[in-house]
């Protein structure tokens, strides 16, 4: 069915007044999400698109009479982690982190808090995650409308390292009646809150999931993450990874980033042709174009 | 309007009277995301440099009578 | 952001960790003054960005202050890989006993501060890794928890190190923790780290590397303590004057982002591509089709029509551009109309036939039927989602090149 979300997930947004944070709301709303609140400090008593404004994740956990179950915090740079780590504090247990810039010392502090207290972060640097008919959580996909025609539901488990290139893959699998079961923006940055590996067991154990497409990029160790975890779990889903970002690989693009913050070469281990032979060792099968995915998908699932 | 002229994809009429009222150029100074209307003393002065970046929001013609201001998409016709 | 040994050695110092009497010196002049104060044997070291000094003749040792001094003028003349030093190092010759390496790392599969030590100094940590293993010692800090001692005595014991050795380098390596979390450090190493004759710690060569992102929230060791201005950006190679004039265009207007970069590309076929990983994924496919890209570019976050423009109208005007291509995966914030909008404006203002400048222009998604009715108008070759990035990357390429 899905992971993480369903048609119950209750969430707010930190930062609801700010102008991405507005459409964001809307959009998640018109596809029928639960957003029961918004934060930002000092603003209590405002609404945002029918959702009620407060001042602090505390208030709004008071006024929904319960335990909420996810955050999307898109608040500037430097107050992000202070927002993060108040919602894990007042008992949400998914946060979608959407800021960008966040120096990677404040993103491990609030990584470590939520494994210290059994959260889980997604981002930051990301779009949030859709379980396609059930729950948009965050700027995934665009508006409702634009959201429902790339995303149908379906059997493949979406996981990508860029926001819009989550949208051009799903599409494609929509397109060729294979849909997505939940379909992931994970981030950009050089250390987010849920890698490829960290996300394959919620993927596992939903039986509606029947294979993983990820869209990858240069820099990191996520892709040899995830090869490890192939190889010691003997995991039922077969894996088609893209890898972007080739022309990295060229001598004169040493030590450049492109695109995401986490994407620079710096070692031996995370350019895109050493981290293909790695996702291949493992069994993974690596396509060249996004077009191949649909193919090499159906093919793993013997469809 | 000359200045209209310079654009290359939008126009935008606003008929008289309206185009003379101080209070119409006041809130459509106001509504306009992307800055395209000046009030001055003798109504609304369109600011044609601003013009290519309308993003066809509509505030503009809510916010004037009915019927008083169009948006020209040069590119239709 | 990168920073000179003398910067490095002196972020070392304020954290508490012993340094020796070192001089910055941008003169023969200054050089022979430090080594004056020293008084006696003196190395001068390069002050460059860039690694192999020692091999390039970038590091000489002098008994007197005129040689230092005539080291120095040669030093300070000398490019290394490129890179004119901004002075020389003068510093006390040490007596050194043993090498030592203490460094602290990110450990991005962890999510943690990576603690490294070595009794085995002065060389590559990479080296030592990979040829004796044993001698390299590791472990993780908390990024909540303060740094306790005990956790760098652990890393720096599990290399065999014991005695006093290991009492005056265990509160070395906590320091160079410490000082890698409060200042948002990428990198942190001393190598070497000497222990002395008389038996005393000092960090000989300290090598530093801050977050780009945290350069805003460090201005105090940087702008006061270091006094490094603000425009001293330290890229890796200098920004070249498409680059330039993409950054200020960005710049000049908060909607949106664009990004141009053309360092090491020089095609015919221009590329108004986007966002993060779409144009990674197009400068690929472009390239793999037989395709010679003239730039790299992101578009991104809904950019006014101006900047589209802006950006379109520097990759035209680069030297060999003969077409452009106008290429996004599927868009849900930035408006297909508005950079429809923006890469025909520029067309026009330079007295360019949109329908033969542009090859394709392949965006689907926010407001693409309002942008197919603009393309069209001016006979620009449109294609929607059903048109793979790949084949969008292939017809561009062919219609450049046929």
């Amino acid at each position: 069915m899905s992971i993480l979300i369903d048609a119950d997930t209750t969430f707010i947004v930190q930062g609801i007044t700010g102008r991405e944070a507005v459409n964001l709301t809307r959009e998640c709303l018109d596809y029928g999400s639960k957003v029961v609140g918004g934060v930002t400090p000092g603003r209590k008593g405002r609404e945002v698109h029918g959702v009620p404004v407060f001042d602090t994740v505390e208030q709004a956990v008071e006024n929904h009479g319960g335990p909420i179950d996810g955050s999307v915090v898109t608040v500037p740079p430097g107050f992000t982690k202070d927002a993060v780590i108040e919602a894990l504090a007042n008992g949400i247990r998914l946060v979608v982190v959407v800021t960008e810039r966040i120096p990677r010392g404040d993103v491990a502090e609030m990584v470590e808090y939520a494994d210290r207290v059994g959260a889980r972060i997604i981002g930051p640097n990301c779009l949030g995650l859709i379980a396609p008919g059930l729950c948009k959580m965050g700027g995934i996909g665009g508006p409702a409308a634009d959201a429902a025609k790339a995303y149908e539901p379906g059997v493949v488990g979406v996981m990508s390292r860029s926001g819009g290139m989550t949208t051009e893959i799903s599409s494609t699998l929509t397109a060729a009646g294979l849909g997505v079961s939940t379909a992931i923006s994970i981030g950009g940055d050089a250390i987010i809150g849920s890698t490829y590996a960290e996300l394959m067991p919620f993927f596992e154990a939903d039986q509606e999931t029947q294979a993983i497409v990820i869209y990858s990029e240069p820099g990191g160790r996520m892709e040899a993450q995830l090869a490890e975890w192939v190889a010691a779990n003997d995991s039922r889903l077969p894996i088609v990874a893209f890898m972007a970002g080739k022309f990295m690989d060229d001598e004169e693009m040493k030590g450049m980033s492109f695109g995401h913050a986490g994407t620079i070469v710096e070692g031996k281990e995370d350019s895109a042709t050493e981290k293909i032979a790695r996702l291949q060792e493992a069994g993974i099968t690596v396509v060249e174009r996004i077009d191949e995915i649909p193919e090499a998908v159906k093919e793993g699932i013997g469809r | 309007m000359s200045a209209e002229q310079e654009s290359i994809f939008i126009g935008i009429e606003i008929e008289e009277p309206a185009a003379s009222d101080p209070e119409l150029a006041r809130k459509l100074e106001e509504v306009c995301p992307v800055s395209i209307f000046e009030a001055t003393d003798s109504g609304t002065e369109i600011i044609a440099s601003r013009l290519d970046e309308c993003v066809l929001c509509g505030l503009c013609v809510e916010a004037a009578p009915a019927g008083a201001v169009t948006i020209v998409k040069k590119y239709e016709g | 952001m990168r920073f000179y040994e003398y910067e490095a050695r002196k972020i070392v110092e304020l954290a508490g960790i012993p340094v020796t009497e070192y001089g910055f010196c941008r003169t023969p002049e200054e050089a022979r003054a430090a080594a004056e104060k020293i008084d006696g044997p003196t190395v001068v070291k390069s002050q460059v960005l860039t690694g192999g000094r020692m091999k390039a003749g970038g590091v000489q040792f002098a008994d007197t202050p005129d040689e230092a001094a005539t080291h120095a003028e040669t030093i300070l003349g000398l490019e290394i890989n490129g890179h004119m030093p901004r002075g020389v190092l003068v510093d006390p010759k040490a007596e050194v006993k043993q090498e030592y390496y203490a460094g602290v790392v990110w450990d991005g599969t962890a999510k943690k501060p990576l603690m490294l030590f070595s009794d085995m100094g002065g060389i590559d940590i990479e080296q030592v890794a990979e040829e004796h293993p044993d001698h390299v010692g590791r472990g993780h800090i908390s990024n909540l928890d303060p740094v306790f001692d005990f956790q760098a005595k652990q890393v720096i014991a599990r290399t065999g190190v014991t005695g006093s050795q290991l009492t005056r380098a265990t509160p070395i390596l906590a320091r160079l923790a410490e000082l890698f979390r409060e200042k948002d450090m990428l990198l942190a190493e001393i190598n070497p780290l000497a222990e002395l004759t008389d038996g005393r710690f000092v960090a000989l060569d300290a090598h530093m590397e801050m977050e780009g992102e945290a350069v805003g929230r460090q201005a105090k060791l940087l702008r006061e303590e270091l006094e490094i201005a603000e425009d001293d950006t330290r890229e890796s190679y200098e920004p070249s004057d498409f680059e330039r004039r993409v950054k200020e265009i960005d710049a000049s207007d908060h909607r949106g982002v664009i990004q141009g970069k053309d360092h090491n590309f020089d095609g015919n076929l221009g590329l108004v591509i986007g966002a993060g990983g779409g144009s990674l994924t197009l400068t690929d496919a472009v390239r793999s089709q037989g395709g010679k890209p003239a730039n790299y570019s992101e578009i991104g976050g809904n950019p006014s029509v101006a900047k589209a423009c802006g950006l379109a109208r520097e990759v035209l005007q680069k030297d060999g551009v003969e077409k452009i291509a106008v290429m996004m995966s599927i868009v849900s914030n930035t408006r297909v109309d508005i950079v429809a909008r923006g890469v025909i404006k520029a067309c026009l203002e330079l007295g360019l036939d949109p329908s033969e400048t542009i090859a394709v222009f392949r965006i689907p998604g926010a407001w693409e039927e309002e942008g197919a009715k603009i393309l069209d108008y001016y006979g620009v070759e449109y294609y929607d989602r059903s048109v793979s990035l790949w084949d969008a990357a292939g017809r561009a390429v062919e219609k450049v090149q046929g």
